[in-house]
């Protein structure tokens, strides 16, 4: 069996607030292999940044993971203390945010952010540290990197301070790097440079990475193998190539007509109809039946299972898959 | 400065305007008209207003800020004298509130919802809404009066003497800095930068030491430097309890004894404190933090 950086299973986070419990993410399982990138695709308040988040429990009161195991490589995260966990993070597993703009302390030179996570993690100098700063900075492509550490995140733009994210993210060679969505507040040609710079930092470090995006461009670009979350579940999961090639959930298959409506440039662009559900108040049965064009008496009963139809391509729903 | 010349002015006809006359106090209430004309003359009443304001300005200008008319001194000496106690004491004031202030402050955003948040925050809401006079009543009565552990009176005890002044007169900053470093600190650590730290393996605690506190102080020093300021000035209360020869003091002397040019020098001087004050919280606001030096 090929080995895993990271195995989720059967993942359950809710937050508990004043209205009731809301299910934030609903039993999800994946596994990140070695070396592979992995993409976890969504609308907004699908789930994939608290499954980020879980990952790194990082989660903000009143989130809490409820149930399910994840393991890096052999060890149990959610068995680990909090000061066992702060060992693990920024050493094994690291993470970066969706916006650089506040990421980064404003009030920190950019290179002490950066050497922090050296001395917190490796017993080194402050000399040694710096220089190692400085040589991470190189490799992710700051220009003048000694005058770059001086500098504050104000006087840094968009790209630059993702990549000071990214270097400080990579800096002590982590197995797992969680990318949640770190192109999406950045245009279009340095989305494309942040993308090939951490596609590079894959190969050459051997880091495994979740690339958390709602762009489906994005991830059919970089990804090995993508996971399709909606309102809290996985509801498909396949090799990059399967998935586009032949999406099955009713809601893969939306997803990619509205991005295809874009790029022939018809008239109107295709949408999903209806919104995501209230996830504090989740149907019965599958929760992206009250939009599905192909539903059927069963959806409405009982959640579909995560079933395969092909080799490795898992779609959780009644309609399709069975003829297969 | 010309906030300094507008407050001077300011001062200067508010003085003139108050019922009440230095002669006919300093000189009793039957005293002979003759020798109070001659007395409004020798001290220069008795010219136009505006005359007596550009002598006043000017003399202030090159350090002179009159002569006390009760005390028949130099102003400028009798502040530089009593200063030295109402700093000595505003220090000790500021000291005590902000240690206890950021420190009660900290504990209560972390500890948030908890006991001890809820028993500081009840306890500052006092803070700020108990007068210094009361505090400074309770506290001598108590301490000074019944358990004999200070002095009551402050003016010759040394720096023990000032215990119990300085916890009086820092109560109320000590209140509302705490409050203030709670809600900023609160508000900082929903930053995304703290879940960067976060990200980067810092534990809970240096995670608010290295990045949170940084960010949350800046408002909590403008405070500090306009508290400061304003402990410096306006001990008044205070120090006539504890019997400090203070600048407040002094100005309660003024005023009971109409000495206007007295009162004009402590009012500018404090005035002065509090514009100085303002500007060193500035200063300081720039040197830590580095996006409003670079508009500097």
């Amino acid at each position: 069996m090929e080995k895993m950086t990271l195995q989720v299973n059967d993942l359950c986070t809710s937050f508990f607030t004043d209205k009731g419990e809301i299910k934030a993410v609903n039993h999800v399982s994946f596994d990140v292999p070695k070396r592979s990138i992995i993409g976890i695709v969504g609308e907004s308040g699908c789930g994939k940044s608290m499954t980020a988040r879980s990952v790194m429990r990082l989660l903000k009161y009143p989130g809490k993971i409820v149930s399910g195991s994840i393991a890096i490589e052999d060890k149990e995260l959610t068995a680990l203390t909090e000061a066992e966990m702060s060992n693990v993070r920024g050493e094994e597993i690291s993470m970066i945010f969706q916006e650089p703009m506040t990421s980064l302390n404003p009030v920190m030179k950019v290179g002490k952010q950066v050497q922090e996570v050296v001395l917190l993690h490796r017993k080194v100098t402050k000399q040694e540290a710096k220089k190692e700063v400085i040589r991470i900075f190189e490799k992710v492509g700051i220009s003048e990197p000694e005058k770059r550490y001086e500098c504050y995140p104000h006087e840094l733009s968009g790209g630059l301070r993702q990549r000071v994210m990214i270097a400080m993210a990579m800096i002590c060679r982590p197995k797992l790097l969680i990318a949640d969505e770190p192109t999406t507040a950045l245009d279009v040609t340095v989305e494309a440079q942040i993308l090939e710079l951490m596609k590079n930092l894959r190969d050459e470090i051997g880091t495994s990475i979740i690339l958390i995006s709602h762009n489906l461009g994005v991830v059919a670009e970089l990804c090995d193998y993508v996971h399709v979350m909606y309102a809290g579940r996985i509801v498909e999961q396949a090799e990059t190539f399967e998935l586009f090639d032949n999406p099955k959930h009713p809601y893969t298959i939306g997803l990619m007509n509205a991005v295809d409506s874009l790029e022939k440039k018809q008239g109107v662009l295709d949408t999903i109809p209806g919104t995501v559900p209230n996830l504090l108040d989740l149907p019965e049965g599958c929760s992206f039946e009250p939009r599905c064009g192909k539903r059927c008496e069963k959806c409405v009963e009982c959640v579909p299972e995560l079933h395969e139809i092909a080799p490795g391509h898992l779609v959780r729903c009644h309609a399709c898959g069975q003829e297969v | 400065m010309l906030i300094l010349i507008g407050v001077a002015m300011l001062i200067f006809i508010m003085l003139r305007i108050i019922p009440g006359n230095a002669i006919v106090t300093m000189m009793g209430e039957h005293a002979n008209p003759e020798a109070i004309v001659r007395m409004t003359a020798e001290l220069g009443l008795d010219q136009p207003i505006h005359v007596q304001f550009w002598k006043y300005i000017t003399g202030v200008f090159s350090g002179d800020l009159g002569t006390s008319y009760s005390l028949n001194r130099s102003v400028s000496e009798l502040i530089a004298t009593s200063f030295p106690n109402t700093f000595r004491l505003a220090i000790f004031a500021a000291l005590f509130a902000w240690t206890l202030g950021i420190v009660c402050g900290i504990i209560a955003a972390v500890k948030k919802n908890g006991i001890l948040d809820h028993l500081f925050m009840g306890v500052s809401l006092l803070g700020v809404s108990v007068p210094v006079f009361m505090v400074a009543m309770v506290l001598q009565y108590l301490l000074a009066y019944k358990l004999q552990l200070f002095p009551i009176s402050s003016g010759s005890a040394g720096l023990i003497g000032y215990v119990l002044p300085a916890i009086a007169l820092g109560w109320n900053s000590a209140g509302s800095i705490s409050r203030l470093t709670r809600s900023t600190l609160l508000e900082v650590l929903q930053e995304d930068y703290i879940d960067t730290a976060r990200a980067k393996g810092y534990k809970q605690l240096p995670v608010i030491m290295r990045h949170a506190l940084r960010n949350a102080v800046l408002p909590v020093i403008t405070m500090m430097a306009v508290q400061l300021s304003s402990l410096l000035s306006g001990a008044v209360i205070c120090e006539t309890i504890f019997s400090i020869n203070g600048i407040g003091r002094l100005a309660v002397q003024a005023i009971d004894g109409r000495d206007i040019p007295l009162l004009q020098g402590t009012i500018l001087f404090s005035t002065a404190l509090v514009i100085l004050g303002n500007l060193v919280a500035d200063c300081l606001y720039s040197l830590l933090d580095p996006r409003i030096r670079k508009e500097v």
